[in-house]
């Protein structure tokens, strides 16, 4: 929770650096400089700096982020609107991701040195070093524009139906799911390939285990904490990834408001959007932590 | 024995390359990246044309990778642009480097200044590396420096961790016990006994932090947050291209490809230096580790 605190801060710093006096934006281009200065009273802005970030960090615990510069209506609401496509993007290319690189990681650390193994190793340099733009767009190329099987871009809500829905999501959740892959799968190798070479795993083996439980209970489950451990700390590149992923399918998402918040200098918007990602990276990353008690019976909090 | 690591050979030659192609942009049939001529608009890769010198003079041109839809000449972007990211990357990894030595060096040698200073990188590192890139440039407008300062930031708690790590290690050595008995000032013996036992990781950090800095500029520009459009980056040249990429997909995929290249080049040679510089460290552990760093 400390690092939540820090991270307050940075972001207060980031509207108190910003150019521009917040008074004089809301109070608009025909104010007096009376208005302004009753504004600014009125916003505790005359106030010392350490009793201002107390007042804005009350605001925002209660969940007030302010007004938008840009939008006019408040942040907090903005971000609720477009939450829907950014969480759908995340959690579908999550699913996708741990449910392909697991798998490969397995099997490349059960064939060490095999050719899936040397394919997934240069995949995964492969995949750290495409920009997700890049990709994005050789998928629309072929998927949309040759084939003609996808959207080019755009989003339907679920409640439009789950065949749009996942129609419009397909590209999108494969292009950000590609460096996500790389890295879970080359975690679950390394860790996999670890465990394998212990003690337990001979046992089972000369007890004659059939080599899929050998490979799932045994080296899979002893090698769950460093997986689940790089699915969390992964969620930063996938915040990073929805930024950009989701300007190129043209998704209304929080991604998409960051960048037109940034354009458009809307600083509360910028700022409520930093805050509401950090803290959703580090609530996961706690969540995780907690996750090991049950993925190791050995840690105990 | 650096150069007989197959990853190290294949990243540094295709760097130097790149390098060369940066340096001798000139002279490699381009024109100015800036000109544009309402005639060549929209060609597509191989088509003649001709283009409008800043004197008036209109000059026959072969668009070996097409116009853009202001009719400029897509293969001299490009060519221009690769020293901008090859710029950026460097100077971000320098500046990283540079500011992370400091902090780590403070922050395990100094143990009263460790507590503030590592809560502190806890924090920068607990907000998306993109993010705080997109705010510092909304901060300061885009500028060369600026671009380069809102990348190398996120960087720095990363290269914070490493040294620190290095320096506790290192501090225990009885080289460093003999110093300290010996009277050395503690500047002396942070910069003169512990920084060059650091070097082989924070080069092989300082590889990974340029491959990462090189894909974020062109992120940046491509978002449109970065450095303005009228500077020819790989990322400026997709963004304009992006808005016909239906019609003529070229102005994306070349700046991607260079782009792509470049990147994977890097990496390649901090992977094989990693490999080399330290046998000890095992395939894709210590990779993923620096990655992690970098989410």
């Amino acid at each position: 929770m400390p690092v939540l605190l820090v991270v307050a801060v940075l972001v207060f710093a980031l509207l108190r650096l910003a150019p521009g006096d917040p008074a004089a934006i809301m109070a608009g281009d025909a104010a007096t400089a009376e208005q302004i200065a009753s504004i600014r009273a009125g916003l505790g802005l005359d106030r010392p700096i350490v009793v201002q970030f107390g007042i804005w960090l009350g605001k925002v615990l209660s969940g007030d982020l302010g007004e938008s510069f840009y939008f006019r209506i408040k942040v907090a609401t903005l971000i609720g609107q477009r939450l829907e496509p950014t969480f759908a993007l995340a959690a579908l290319t999550m699913l996708l991701a741990v449910l392909v690189s697991v798998p490969l990681g397995v099997l490349a650390a059960w064939r060490q040195g095999g050719w899936l193994d040397r394919a997934l190793m240069g995949f995964s340099v492969l995949g750290f070093s495409i920009p997700v733009f890049v990709l994005a767009y050789l998928l629309i190329w072929l998927f949309s524009l040759e084939l003609g099987w996808l959207p080019v871009q755009g989003y339907a809500r679920i409640a439009e139906g789950v065949g749009p829905f996942l129609r419009h999501l397909v590209l999108p959740a494969t292009t950000l799911s590609v460096i996500y892959i790389a890295l879970i799968a080359r975690v679950t190798r390394a860790s996999v390939l670890e465990a394998l070479g212990e003690d337990y795993i001979r046992t089972a083996r000369a007890k004659g285990l059939p080599e899929l439980r050998v490979l799932v209970r045994h080296a899979l489950a002893n090698a769950a904490v460093p997986i689940a451990t790089v699915i969390g700390i992964g969620v930063a590149i996938l915040i990073g990834g929805v930024v950009v992923t989701e300007s190129v399918y043209a998704i209304p998402g929080l991604g998409r408001l960051t960048v037109d918040a940034v354009l458009a200098r809307d600083f509360p918007t910028i700022q409520g959007v930093i805050l509401f990602f950090s803290v959703v990276y580090v609530l996961v990353n706690l969540l995780i932590d907690l996750s090991y008690v049950l993925l190791d019976p050995r840690i105990r909090y | 024995m650096m150069l007989r690591n197959w990853s190290v050979r294949i990243g540094s030659m295709v760097l130097v390359l790149l390098v060369v192609v940066a340096l001798a942009a000139p002279w490699l049939g381009t024109v100015d990246p800036t000109l544009f001529d309402a005639a060549s608009r929209d060609l597509r890769p191989g088509q003649p044309g001709e283009i409008t010198t800043l004197e008036g003079d209109t000059v026959k041109h072969v668009f070996v990778m097409g116009s853009d839809s202001y009719g400029r000449d897509i293969y001299s972007r490009v060519l221009y642009g690769t020293r901008v990211s090859l710029i950026v990357g460097l100077a971000v990894a320098l500046v990283a480097l540079a500011l992370g030595i400091v902090a780590g060096l403070v922050a395990g040698y100094i143990r009263w200044a460790d507590g503030v200073l590592m809560r502190v990188m806890d924090g920068i590192m607990a907000i998306p590396a993109i993010l705080i890139a997109i705010a510092v440039v909304a901060l300061w407008r885009a500028s060369l420096t600026s671009v380069i300062l809102a990348i190398a930031i996120p960087e720095i708690p990363r290269v914070t961790r490493l040294v620190r790590s290095l320096v506790l290690t290192i501090r225990e050595e009885p080289y460093v016990e003999a110093a300290v008995a010996l009277g050395t000032s503690t500047p002396k013996i942070m910069f003169g006994h512990i920084l060059p036992n650091t070097a082989a990781p924070l080069l092989v950090q300082g590889t990974y932090i340029c491959a990462f800095a090189i894909l974020l500029e062109a992120i940046l520009s491509f978002l449109g947050v970065g450095l303005p459009p009228d500077i020819p980056t790989w990322g400026n040249i997709m963004a304009e291209g992006r808005v016909q990429f239906v019609a003529y997909p070229h102005n994306v995929f070349f700046p991607g490809i260079f782009l792509a290249v470049t990147v994977l080049a890097v990496n390649m040679l901090g992977d094989g230096l990693r490999d080399t510089l330290d046998p000890k460290m095992t395939q894709g552990r210590v990779r993923t580790q620096v990655l992690d760093e970098h989410a």
